[in-house]
């Protein structure tokens, strides 16, 4: 229960909405006629008084104390924690399951006995899947799964989004529902919001990249744990990152041969941080528990090298792998090839920030070169009524993601959380910040970068024609280049690119600025009523 | 031999087919059809619009929109993320799926 009765920031002196909503099938909610102080989720027991949702196809609806978007480690703690607080919650999530990424795991019609052999820390996830459920059939949490919310709006207060005029008092997330080409347009109104959006793998081109069987680290890893499927016999594993020997661990207990685990950076810069490493015993049992694995397997180890060239012509047949000198440049000379079947590659995390940067959430640098929400001791961000948990505060792994789910549902709640949530995010924070910066990928990466490389994979750009715009014409940052080449222009709106493309440009790296972070049928924007409403 | 069905045990549902390029596939309930494909060894299943080349799966969460594919006629579905449905036509989709449209 609360050990406070005061409301979340943002939610004192809310306005109704003025004036009637669009047509009775727009997708946005219809004002009602709730008086100015909210009652307490307590006067809304039973599952009657659960957040409706508003839809083309369903009734106006209600409001929720708290919608969370993503269920991944941090929006599902988060769900859980504010249910057990008395919020009513709206939690949606793009996925057909709780758990996000790190948590993915077979769905029941493939009947795996055992889903946690393919993670580590399972338990904590299943008790609050457990407990999701729980509040779900108590009708505390709507849980909305294949709900892929693409754009947060403020309510009550124009101008809010960049922190000019009266913060707003409520918030409509749309959400594109279902698969296509049956997806349904979806709005919910909410009080608070907990942006947990997560994040996607950082990739750092070389020739031969865009290969079949060449795939993301964490793409080998999501794919065996949802489809129990490989991507071949014999898969190098490469780039940089403690997510690496994870996958390679998985992809050799699930029966490939992984002949290298190759790492850009060198585990010994983890020398220079002892002092997080030895506040963090656990997370050196993780580590350890990994390095036994890969030892039973007969995989090696390669730090300080790095795949610098993927050979095939239907599909990767081998790779080169060179040493690096400490900036990640590769020594000439010291290439060789490994022969395999299937690469599997990521160099790192990248916060998925672009709900956040629409709100107008501030940002800060992360030590691992890319882009993190700022946010306060109780994970709110700048914006009044937004919080954020999870990798989108900075890469830190599910562990930090969940308690931070559990701060910020206590703070939007005006609860007190127990110490120990804090004390804990503390120390896993800075072992996150020592990883993060001992694999914070060198200048000289872009040295194996050949001009004929492949840089942006939707619009085919080559690394000739990115150098060309930054140093022939001028470009001085990726969205420059972007205007010159079409480089991020594509399907994925430079999230594959991005990190690379900036680099080129000689640029540190921008936050996401997508206004619709997935593809949007037109059917929903044309059924969005004015502007004002 | 290890296979990720020995590391996790238990038999699935029922079975079901999917034809891709008029091939019969098994599939598994729940499986995407990038899944379905890459446990018939099929790594490729698109084209590039500029090049004609080759592409598959790649980020396998549903942000690179590599693996886009056509499912009963309609291009441009990410394979990672549709679900197989028993009976579903899965085609190579050429450049943008629409060359019917093309001028």
């Amino acid at each position: 229960m609360p050990t406070s009765p005061s409301e979340p920031a943002g939610r004192a002196g809310r306005a109704d909405p003025a004036g009637p909503s669009g047509p009775a099938t727009a997708p946005t909610p219809a004002p009602t006629a709730a008086p100015a102080a909210v009652p307490r989720p307590a006067a809304h027991p039973g599952p009657a008084a659960a957040p409706v949702v508003a839809s083309a196809h369903r009734a106006a609806p209600a409001r929720a104390d708290l919608a969370i978007v993503g269920a991944g480690p941090a929006g599902l703690a988060a769900a859980v924690t504010a249910a057990g607080l008395g919020l009513r919650v709206v939690l949606l999530d793009a996925g057909d399951r709780p758990g996000g990424q790190f948590y993915r795991h077979p769905a029941p019609g493939l009947g795996a006995a055992r889903p946690e052999a393919l993670h580590h820390g399972w338990a904590e996830f299943a008790t609050r899947e457990a407990a999701l459920r729980a509040h779900e059939s108590a009708g505390r949490i709507t849980y909305l799964p294949l709900h892929h919310v693409w754009t947060v709006v403020p309510v009550g207060a124009a101008g809010a989004r960049r922190g000019h005029g009266a913060p707003a008092t409520e918030w409509i997330l749309h959400a594109v529902a279902g698969h296509a080409p049956e997806e349904r347009a979806v709005a919910v109104t909410a009080r608070a919001v907990l942006i947990a959006t997560g994040a996607y793998e950082r990739q750092l081109p070389f020739p031969g990249w865009t290969l079949p069987g060449v795939i993301g680290a964490g793409g080998a890893q999501a794919m065996l744990k949802s489809g129990l499927v490989l991507p071949g016999k014999r898969v190098v594993v490469a780039g940089s990152g403690p997510l690496l020997l994870a996958v390679a661990g998985s992809l050799a207990a699930a029966g490939a041969t992984v002949p290298a685990v190759v790492e850009a950076a060198s585990y010994t810069a983890y020398a220079g941080r002892v002092p997080a490493l030895l506040r963090n015993p656990g997370k050196l049992v993780e580590a350890a528990g990994y390095g036994g694995a890969l030892a039973r397997h007969h995989v090696r180890l390669l730090t300080r090298h790095a795949v610098t060239e993927a050979h095939g012509t239907e599909r990767v047949e081998a790779v080169t792998v060179a040493r690096l000198d400490r900036n990640w440049r590769p020594l000439p000379g010291t290439g060789r090839r490994i022969p395999c079947d299937a690469l599997a590659v990521g160099h790192g995390l990248v916060p998925q920030l672009e709900l956040a940067t629409g709100l107008g959430c501030a940002i800060r640098r992360s030590p691992d070169g890319t882009v993190a929400l700022e946010l306060d001791a109780e994970q709110r961000t700048s914006v009044p009524g937004i919080w954020s948990a999870g990798e989108t505060g900075g890469i830190g792994g599910a562990q930090l993601a969940m308690i931070e789910g559990e701060l910020a549902a206590h703070s939007v709640a005006g609860a007190l959380p127990a110490a120990r949530l804090t004390r804990s995010r503390a120390r896993l924070r800075a072992f996150a910040d020592a990883m993060a910066a001992a694999h914070r990928p060198g200048e000289g990466w872009t040295g194996w970068l050949r001009d004929d490389a492949v840089v942006c994979r939707c619009e085919e750009v080559p690394a000739g024609r990115i150098r060309e715009a930054a140093d022939d014409l001028g470009a001085r940052d990726a969205r420059t280049v972007k205007l010159l080449t079409r480089a991020g222009m594509g399907w994925c709106q430079g999230r594959m690119c991005g990190p690379a493309v900036a680099a080129l440009a000689g640029e540190e790296g921008a936050p996401d600025r997508r206004p619709l972070s997935c593809p949007v049928p037109l059917r929903h924007l044309a059924e969005l009523p004015p502007a004002g409403h | 031999m290890h296979s990720p069905r020995s590391l996790v045990g238990g038999t699935p549902v029922a079975a079901h087919e999917i034809t891709f390029d008029g091939r019969e596939l098994p599939a598994l309930p729940g499986q995407s059809i990038a899944a379905v494909l890459w446990g018939a060894g099929i790594l490729a299943w698109r084209t590039t619009r500029e090049g004609g080349a080759p592409r598959g799966a790649f980020c396998g969460i549903g942000s690179c929109f590599d693996c886009l594919v056509t499912v009963n006629g309609r291009p441009n579905q990410r394979a990672c993320l549709v679900p197989a449905r028993p009976g579903d036509t899965v085609t190579t989709q050429e450049g943008t799926g629409r060359a019917d449209l093309a001028v």
